[in-house]
């Protein structure tokens, strides 16, 4: 006994210190790659900074110049926020009807839940490659079949007006995860809600906009702001379907960024913008967060509302 | 009554099908291509089933890519980062999910928030980080920066708050050190979060572009991605090579989700889902 109680102290020391050894890896990952990083970028923005020679200290001339002397930075932002525009909506509902459907009670829908997933599991590089020739304008299955039917289709990637249209599409086809975060959701209402509905004569379609949809806001809250951050970054796409063109029509912001930075290896003026992009991203998440308290049913209400 | 009901599957069967059709026919159209010669796949009508070529797009794609170093490099890659990354998240998601301590929820915060941080803005410092270093075109710069990943973390601690303390109580009245627990007791516990965390930074690493186009410009140490990427490059493109490549780096990353989706999909959604 005696010497139980000796140990004791040393014992809740070394526990007091665990948790932290336990996080530790992470807390040296992040101050290293992420919060190093971070600062540094927001340091180089403050510099005329090649890739090789002399760093220049300019101070806020890299953000006076985006801002008032580099038209480009505003037509990139325009090109983007059309892009989410489009892409965000498109995105969300195509994910919620693929939920929908794999949630019906049919067989095998297991077995298409996961065909309707194998997308979103290859690489930004497959995707260009796959819908870079299917798009082709000339030689594209997708041209060819709409000639099947009597359309004529339109240059996809060399159109202005339709190399966007092309890059959402293919960004869409990488639904899965989304169609997964909202399919759990849905599985997790109680099916008792729905059988009540049932017998107080409410067809699907009220089900649907009365059961399902209040239930789910705090998912498409989530899968609202996630899609806008990925639309905001999206690169990989336009870097290697379009390259930014033509026309300068598919010049997205992450790419602008990306340009600056590797391709006219001007690496503070690069940063600055890369900040700008961080800074709307945070306002856009806390605006969303924000506006959400009106139209977000939570779950404890949904209980109140549902005890009365 | 009936018949409202059979055609309401109807519907649903067709709406399922050109789902499946949406989702399939890209994979097979890459496939066919794959199989024909460059001059094939640029022809009207264009060709629906596979031809012969394939032979002789792989000796072509080998000569221009050297596929098995390239394979080698994306798996080995994949396969560190994986181990060691999975591992890291399940420590810092031990700690956040069973402990106790002062600041735990600032560093929680702070997860959340590295979540938000475009990569375009690490992008840039962290390359001339490599510059420094002099790791430009090593197998180190791939791996280490995401080797902490948020997500990972986020996920392993929703998934370890289900092992009831219980567990780690019986263990420290054995008198098993923290460590013995934690190896012994908990990763043996949350297998299926680990498989599904893996699977899910596997993939991410293995279909990872950007980080590796920039750090990588020797032909040696590219990954797929990277190696595609530089095909698509060429002033003329071999379209029947192009696509091949692509088939070969995504066939086996669809053949391992398929083999082991069922604890991804279980694991990703933190258990709520019960297969």
């Amino acid at each position: 006994m005696l010497k139980k109680k000796e140990k004791q102290p040393s014992f809740t020391l070394v526990r007091k210190r665990v948790p932290y050894l336990f996080i530790l890896p992470w807390i040296i990952g992040f101050l290293v790659f992420t919060l190093g990083p971070l600062g540094s970028s927001l340091i180089m923005s403050l510099f005329d900074w090649p890739i090789t020679g002399e760093a220049k200290f300019i101070g806020l001339n890299n953000f006076t110049k985006m801002f008032t002397a580099d038209p480009q930075f505003y037509d990139s932002l325009v090109i983007t926020f059309k892009f989410a525009a489009i892409f965000v909506p498109l995105n969300l509902i195509s994910a919620l009807v693929l939920a929908l459907l794999i949630t019906q009670p049919v067989k095998g829908v297991k077995i298409f839940r996961t065909i309707f997933y194998l997308p979103a599991v290859v690489s930004g590089v497959a995707v260009s490659i796959i819908w870079g020739w299917i798009f082709n304008s000339e030689f594209g299955v997708l041209n060819y079949l709409l000639s099947l039917i009597g359309i004529e289709g339109p240059s996809w990637l060399i159109d202005p007006k339709w190399a966007i249209v092309t890059i959402v599409i293919a960004s869409a086809w990488g639904v899965g995860t989304m169609m997964l975060i909202f399919y759990t959701d849905i599985k997790g209402i109680p099916p008792e809600l729905y059988e009540a509905a049932s017998i107080d004569g409410a067809g699907p379609l009220r089900q649907f906009f009365n059961i399902t949809i209040p239930t789910i806001t705090p998912t498409i809250l989530f899968n609202v702001i996630t899609s806008v951050i990925a639309a905001l970054q999206q690169l990989t796409l336009v870097l290697l379907l379009t390259g930014g063109g033509p026309l300068k029509s598919t010049y997205f912001y992450g790419l602008f960024v990306y340009n600056n930075a590797f391709k006219h290896h001007q690496l503070g003026y690069a940063s600055a913008n890369a900040w700008f992009m961080f800074i709307i991203i945070l306002i856009l998440t806390m605006l969303i967060f924000k506006s959400s308290s009106t139209w977000v049913f939570y779950e404890a209400e949904m209980k109140k509302g549902g005890k009365k | 009554m009936v018949a409202k009901k059979i055609t309401s599957k109807i519907i649903i069967y067709i709406l399922l099908i050109a789902g499946v059709v949406l989702s399939i026919a890209p994979f097979y159209w890459m496939i066919v291509g794959s199989t024909l010669p460059s001059g094939e796949i640029f022809r009207v009508p264009p060709k629906l089933l596979p031809g012969d070529y394939l032979a002789k797009n792989f000796q072509t794609l080998n000569e221009s890519l050297g596929i098995a170093k390239i394979f080698w490099n994306s798996l080995f890659i994949a396969l560190v980062y994986t181990l060691v990354s999975t591992l890291i998240s399940a420590m810092a998601g031990y700690a956040f999910a069973k402990f106790k301590f002062k600041g735990k929820n600032v560093f929680f915060f702070i997860i959340l928030c590295t979540l938000m941080i475009p990569s375009q803005v690490t992008l840039i410092p962290l390359f001339e980080m490599m510059v420094t270093f002099n790791w430009l075109n090593t197998y180190q710069a791939i791996i280490l920066p995401t080797l902490a990943s948020p997500f990972a973390i986020y996920l392993m601690r929703q998934n370890m708050k289900a092992i009831p303390d219980s567990i780690m109580e019986a263990s420290r009245i054995d008198g098993a050190g923290e460590l013995k627990i934690f190896f012994t007791v908990i990763l043996p516990v949350t297998r299926p979060a680990m498989a599904a965390v893996g699977i899910f930074l596997f993939m991410s690493q293995w279909n990872s572009l950007l980080w590796p186009l920039i750090t990588l410009n020797s032909k040696e140490m590219f990954t797929l991605p990277v190696a595609l990427s530089s095909l698509i490059g060429m002033a003329r493109i071999d379209y029947g090579q192009l696509m091949l490549g692509t088939t070969l780096s995504t066939i086996p990353i669809m053949i391992f989700f398929l083999l082991l989706q069922k604890h991804f999909i279980s694991g990703i959604l933190g258990g709520s889902v019960k297969e």
